[in-house]
């Protein structure tokens, strides 16, 4: 589904992706961990074509595309879906609006109809349940006032509406208690299927407690230094990061040697 | 150019002036005497003049306006129920070149309580009823326009709203700038008088026909006595090929509430100087304007509210949005004068730039000589938010739908407080309307 090949990617002329290989299969799910600063976020971002990234070498291909030479929305289109790790507020935009847009934009891209208003309000509360939304939320502004918890609820509810086919999630549980990070975490469990790939980016290992991954990577100063299954997670939160990032260092002077 | 162009107005009104109503009225005559005496020592506004540094009005100057009239006018029901909003329930006046149309007008179904009189018939009929008001909010003529609308007065709508009546449907008045073929001005004075206690929305709209040039140059003016409650929404619809200068005089007493919307949508140069005077105790005020730019559009808002009395409440926000080489200018003056105690005063300007040659001049100005107030006031220059861009894209919306979605949500809260819905549904529509062409 989802391949990436020494992905090199500088922001304002610094280096901050080193060369990214990754594959990832239909229906499995990924987690990157790694210390802050060690460029989870700009894989994040780069994946879902935020400006200000600039790709230096290497590709990324997802299904039959070139996946960096397609603009956010056409990859929105495809099928890439990204959770914010700071949700945007739009005032002046209702929540409601956005995400019949944003389903309507999928729908119409796959040349299907637009959903009836009838069957997208039964869409609607089926998938604010499986966050434990109020509707009240649909008329808000989009995150506008939302707390920390409701606006990653949000995010998820989006995912949900929207049923991608590689949900990126940058950071989501990233200042969750622990009940809104149970709600999130089976939010997301719900959607797991043979077809949808999943990318979890985050900083502790305490998501992945209720989000069980298939493969997890370390990530650190831009290179992944280290692979495995999930328990490498349970060893990170023993050792923390540490050892990788100074295996990760005298790796790149081996390399450059 | 300046002199020129007073010398030919001011000749031009020479010889309409016999034509004029009323011409042998002592007060009527004072006041056109006065503004063809201000026009003759004081010219047209300038760059130089303070308050017009920011619009240049020399374009306008330079070419020969015709006193309009409605001989070859082709303003018709069908012109009427195509620019009719559609499901406003409303009374409706129709003034063509500052002449009211009775006609195609539904003045006859204007309930008991709200009298509608064309100006020139009142000054001819029962002068009584103007002289305690026309000209008294704008003494002197503050620049050569109002002087030139002062010169030239006898054309325009009256509208007295009589005391403890309240009203629901709103009352229309559609102002039609006909130029079939010649450029062709009109020079509107238009009164409203909000009786005691009463309540009235009154929408405003300025639209255009015909292909050649148009100068609007109105002055209204506003009495809202105590505890009256009057809402006036100006809606400028004209052309590209539109001049339209415009004066609002408000003056409010005791317990009174004025709300004005200033809606710019069209017009190649508009100028709007609003004037609000809170002469009673607990009067309140609220000033909203919205301008949309594009093109090499000018929009200039010149307001002024003086806090005359204690406890008086002003609220004005206006927002505007500007692109291509379209140019916007908010002059927000608010005086709070030594026995205005307990001001509650609030202002903002807030503007969206989407092309690297559009430009606003923004002026907030504030100017207080009593201790006891609470005012606040700030301008805010800025482009879309990226961030809010990238989100949208990054759910399958494409680039320019999203930033119109952005641009319609910054432009709209200034309509939320609009009211009949459907008047606010027309409005949005319109926004939407001008973003995606």
């Amino acid at each position: 589904m989802l391949s990436i090949s020494d992905l090199m990617v500088e922001v304002g002329g610094k280096p901050i992706l080193k060369g990214i290989n990754l594959d990832i299969a239909a229906g499995e799910v990924h987690a990157i961990m790694g210390p802050n600063g060690s460029g989870k976020s700009t894989l994040a971002n780069v994946l879902a074509g935020r400006e200000g990234y600039d790709v230096m070498r290497g590709s990324v291909t997802y299904g039959d595309h070139d996946l960096l030479a397609l603009a956010p929305e056409e990859r929105a289109r495809e099928g890439v879906f990204l959770a914010f790790q700071y949700p945007v507020e739009i005032p002046g935009v209702t929540n409601v609006y956005l995400i019949k847009e944003a389903v309507n934009a999928q729908r119409k891209h796959r040349g299907e109809s637009e959903l009836d208003a009838i069957d997208f309000l039964k869409l609607v509360r089926q998938k604010l349940q499986l966050v434990e939304m109020k509707e009240e939320f649909l008329h808000r502004p989009v995150n506008h006032g939302f707390s920390g918890g409701e606006k990653k609820r949000n995010e998820i509810f989006q995912m949900a509406m929207i049923e991608p086919r590689l949900a990126i999630l940058d950071e989501t549980d990233s200042g969750l208690d622990i009940d809104a990070l149970k709600v999130v975490a089976s939010g997301v469990n719900a959607m797991r299927q043979g077809d949808r790939s999943i990318l979890l980016v985050t900083h502790y290992q305490r998501l992945l407690d209720y989000i069980e991954p298939d493969h997890v990577h370390v990530l650190a100063n831009g290179r992944f230094v280290k692979s495995g299954d999930k328990h490498l997670a349970r060893e990170l939160e023993e050792h923390g990061y540490g050892w990788l990032e100074e295996q990760a260092d005298s790796g790149a002077g081996q390399s450059a040697a | 150019m300046t002199a020129q162009a007073v010398v030919d107005y001011l000749a031009a009104q020479q010889r309409l002036e016999p034509e004029l109503p009323a011409p042998d009225l002592p007060w009527l005559v004072e006041l056109r005497d006065g503004g063809v005496e201000r026009l003759r020592v004081a010219g047209f506004p300038s760059l130089r003049d303070e308050d017009w540094r920011y619009t240049n009005v020399q374009s306008l100057l330079k070419k020969p306006f015709e006193m309009g009239s409605i001989g070859q006018c082709d303003v018709d029901a069908a012109f009427v129920s195509r620019t009719a909003i559609p499901s406003l329930e409303c009374h409706r006046v129709v003034v063509v070149n500052g002449i009211p149309i009775p006609h195609l007008s539904d003045a006859t179904l204007v309930p008991d309580g709200i009298r509608v009189s064309s100006l020139a018939d009142l000054l001819v009929s029962d002068p009584g009823r103007l002289e305690p008001y026309l000209g008294k909010n704008l003494v002197p003529d503050p620049h050569g326009f109002t002087a030139m609308n002062s010169a030239f007065l006898g054309n325009g709508l009256v509208v007295e709203i009589a005391p403890g009546q309240v009203f629901d449907k709103p009352l229309e008045i559609i102002f039609v700038a006909s130029a079939a073929t010649e450029s062709t001005m009109a020079q509107p004075r238009n009164l409203v008088v909000a009786g005691k206690g009463s309540r009235l929305q009154v929408l405003a709209r300025y639209v255009a026909i015909g292909a050649q040039e148009t100068l609007t140059n109105v002055v209204t003016e506003v009495i809202v006595d105590a505890d009256a409650h009057l809402t006036l929404y100006q809606l400028q619809e004209e052309s590209k090929n539109s001049f339209h200068i415009g004066g609002l005089f408000a003056k409010l007493r005791r317990g009174s509430r004025f709300d004005a919307f200033a809606i710019t949508l069209a017009g190649g140069l508009v100028r709007n100087d609003l004037r609000v005077d809170l002469d009673g105790a607990g009067a309140e005020v609220n000033l909203r304007g919205l301008y949309l730019a594009r093109g090499r559009q000018h929009i200039d808002n010149h307001t002024q509210i003086f806090h005359n009395e204690p406890g008086c409440i002003s609220h004005e926000h206006y927002k505007g949005v500007l692109d291509d080489r379209a140019r916007a200018v908010f002059h927000g003056r608010i005086v709070v004068q030594p026995d205005a105690q307990k001001t509650v005063s609030e202002q903002s300007n807030q503007n969206l730039l989407l092309s690297r040659d559009a430009e606003i001049d923004t002026k907030p100005q504030l100017e207080i000589y009593a201790d006891d107030v609470k005012c606040a006031h700030g301008a805010t220059v800025g482009q879309l938010d990226k961030e809010a861009l990238f989100y949208l894209r990054s759910r399958g919306i494409a680039e320019e739908t999203a930033k119109r979605l952005l641009i319609k949500a910054f432009a709209n809260d200034v309509l939320l407080a609009v009211s009949p819905d459907s008047l606010r549904d027309h409005l949005l529509t319109r926004v939407e309307m001008m973003l995606a062409d």
